[in-house]
């Protein structure tokens, strides 16, 4: 969980629109659970998150979220295949060690998933790559010197990533300032959410 | 002082004042006494039975705010607070129970209970056998988890509670817990499971069964009848317990109190304590054996190495935690390596399995299997969190 505690975030409102109320969700990297909170709240869904930090556990169980404090990069062991509708990755993606595992845990214990990533390939992020300095934003909140993104990517990046591992798109939703939006996403968008299946 | 001090003490102050708890007070113990026969799982029977209890805040009036609490090997009913005559005797759970604590009883009505086979107070080794006049001593039966349950269930019908808010327990008390969702899932609305495993792993019957032999082998041990002939197998119970206590503390938690420190800061090369570990063992076995019982000791034991809930599904924990309906906290300590985390986690894994609305846990505590009697902020606050959750859904 990314620098995604607290409010209301953009992606929210475009995740929720892909899981089916009453779904049964996966919330890895959940943070303070303030996206279970508003899927159980707006969709009627059940589940759980998974959450490594010991505030987040604590306000997870302060906003009523089910939340299982383990390592994501350990994998999924806790839960068995096809146990969700839904395995969702918030901003979570890019900070991870080992991306393709848990694409791959994510389809096996989930029907289908949702990822969200800020896109690197937004033209601001490249205008200030290319004015010299690594690119600092709303999205990529972090200095250089201590970004805990470690696997930071572009949509163009992402879609050749889940073509070449036969994972197939369902949706796509690119938005920047919290607006959807369809031209040039890879260039235009600033945060991507990805609805994938196996 | 500078004035920037000056405020921040006053802040400070004001901080202790908003978090002050305090202490249930002065307690008194109650009995029941049960005339219904309790049939054990050892195929046993006890004829009539008391239990020894202790409760702390009120109960509200459609007695839903009710939580029982359940004691690991060598605790009793006495939870909180401390006896008038005994001021000093402060109840085994005192920095989690009390007013404003994390299990607050000014919202919650606590019971502690002193469970069958016991040795403060209900019916066990040290009671009368009614069908032969004399001390149970050795011939009290074996029991089990699952016979303290129903026990504890038969207190709950008792005092008038159908169902509980949460079941808490740590340990052996867990188990209590677990048991509880298993064997009557719709008496409890929450259970909470704190350092607990699914059941002992060889090494931890090892470990009893080094406690239980050195009792047995004691000379005074008498085949268990030692009270009738006025002694006890105290070495037995006192080596026991240095068995014990070894396994409750983390390594690095001894390294840290004890070292290599020696007590009189020389070597004496004969066998009296010279290191400081050996010190501390010795005075907490010699405490225990003053005023334990050592068949109460063996029985406990055996009650560890029986729990085993997914022995009636073949090893299916998942089958066997199915009918579970409560909510349930799981919290597992880092260095307890008696009752690892991955011990914990593999009944979280079969509650998840059942979709059971479960949260879990991990504190990276260095105290070991001790930890869950300690009061480490970020458990306590977990706990207390937890408690609030409980709170709203009785108040909704």
């Amino acid at each position: 969980m990314i620098g995604r505690n607290g409010a209301q975030r953009p992606d929210f409102a475009a995740i929720a629109q892909s899981v089916q109320r009453g779904a049964n969700v996966l919330d890895l990297g959940c943070g303070d659970g303030t996206l279970l909170k508003f899927l159980q709240q707006t969709r009627g869904v059940t589940g759980y998150g998974v959450e490594i930090d010991d505030s987040n556990v604590l306000a997870c169980v302060k906003n009523g979220v089910n939340v299982i404090q383990s390592d994501l990069e350990r994998g999924l062991s806790e839960f068995e295949d096809n146990s969700f509708d839904f395995v969702v990755l918030s901003q979570t993606l890019q900070a991870m060690r080992n991306t393709e595992r848990i694409m791959r845990e994510m389809l096996r214990v989930g029907r289908a998933g949702i990822v969200t990533f800020p896109n690197f390939g937004y033209w601001k992020n490249r205008l200030q790559v290319l004015r010299g300095r690594m690119p600092v934003s709303e999205t990529l909140p972090f200095e250089w010197f201590n970004t805990p993104n470690i696997h930071l990517c572009t949509v163009a990046d992402f879609e050749r990533f889940c073509a070449e591992r036969g994972i197939r798109i369902v949706a796509r939703t690119v938005l920047t300032g919290g607006r959807p939006l369809t031209a040039l996403p890879n260039l235009l968008g600033e945060l991507a959410v990805y609805h994938f299946g196996g | 002082m500078t004035p920037e001090r000056k405020l921040r003490g006053f802040f400070m102050a004001a901080s202790k004042t908003l978090h002050s708890t305090t202490s249930v007070g002065t307690v008194v113990p109650q009995t029941a006494r049960f005339t219904d026969p309790l049939p054990l799982r050892s195929g046993a029977m006890l004829r009539d039975y008391e239990l020894v209890y202790e409760t702390y805040g009120v109960l509200n009036a459609d007695s839903s705010n009710a939580v029982l609490v359940c004691h690991a090997l060598n605790a009793s009913h006495h939870v909180a607070g401390v006896y008038a005559d005994d001021p000093e005797n402060t109840g085994w759970w005192d920095n989690m129970i009390g007013p404003g604590k994390p299990l607050d009883t000014n919202r919650f009505f606590v019971i502690g209970v002193n469970n069958l086979g016991g040795c403060h107070g209900s019916t066990g080794p040290l009671s009368l056998n009614p069908d032969t006049g004399k001390l149970w001593g050795g011939d009290f039966p074996v029991v089990t988890v699952e016979d303290w349950v129903d026990a504890q269930a038969r207190l709950a019908d008792h005092l008038g509670i159908s169902r509980f808010a949460a079941v808490m327990g740590g340990s052996l008390g867990a188990m209590q817990a677990l048991a509880w969702t298993i064997r009557y899932p719709q008496r409890l609305q929450h259970s909470i499971v704190i350092a607990c495993a699914p059941n002992l792993s060889a090494q931890n019957i090892a470990f009893n069964e080094v406690a239980r032999q050195a009792i047995i082998t004691d000379p005074d041990f008498n085949d268990g009848h030692y009270q009738a002939l006025g002694t006890a197998p105290k070495r037995g119970l006192r080596v026991a317990r240095m068995v014990g206590h070894i396994t409750y503390l983390s390594d690095d938690e001894m390294a840290n109190k004890f070292g290599r420190q020696l007590k009189n800061g020389k070597l004496n090369y004969t066998f009296d304590t010279e290191f400081q570990i050996e010190s501390y063992l010795r005075h907490q076995g010699n405490k225990f054996a003053d005023h334990f019982d050592a068949n109460t000791y063996l029985r406990i034991t055996k009650v560890l190495d029986y729990f085993d809930p997914a022995l009636e599904t073949g090893g299916d924990l998942t089958q066997a935690l199915q009918k579970v309906a409560a909510g349930v906290l799981v919290i597992s300590f880092t260095t307890d390596w008696r009752f690892s985390p991955e011990r914990s986690r593999e009944i979280v894994h079969a509650l998840l399995d059942n979709r059971v609305r479960v949260t879990y846990a991990e504190i990276d505590a260095p105290h070991g299997h001790d930890a869950f009697l300690l009061d480490d902020p970020r458990y306590h606050r977990l706990v207390a969190a937890y408690f609030e959750r409980v709170h709203q859904e009785l108040a909704s």
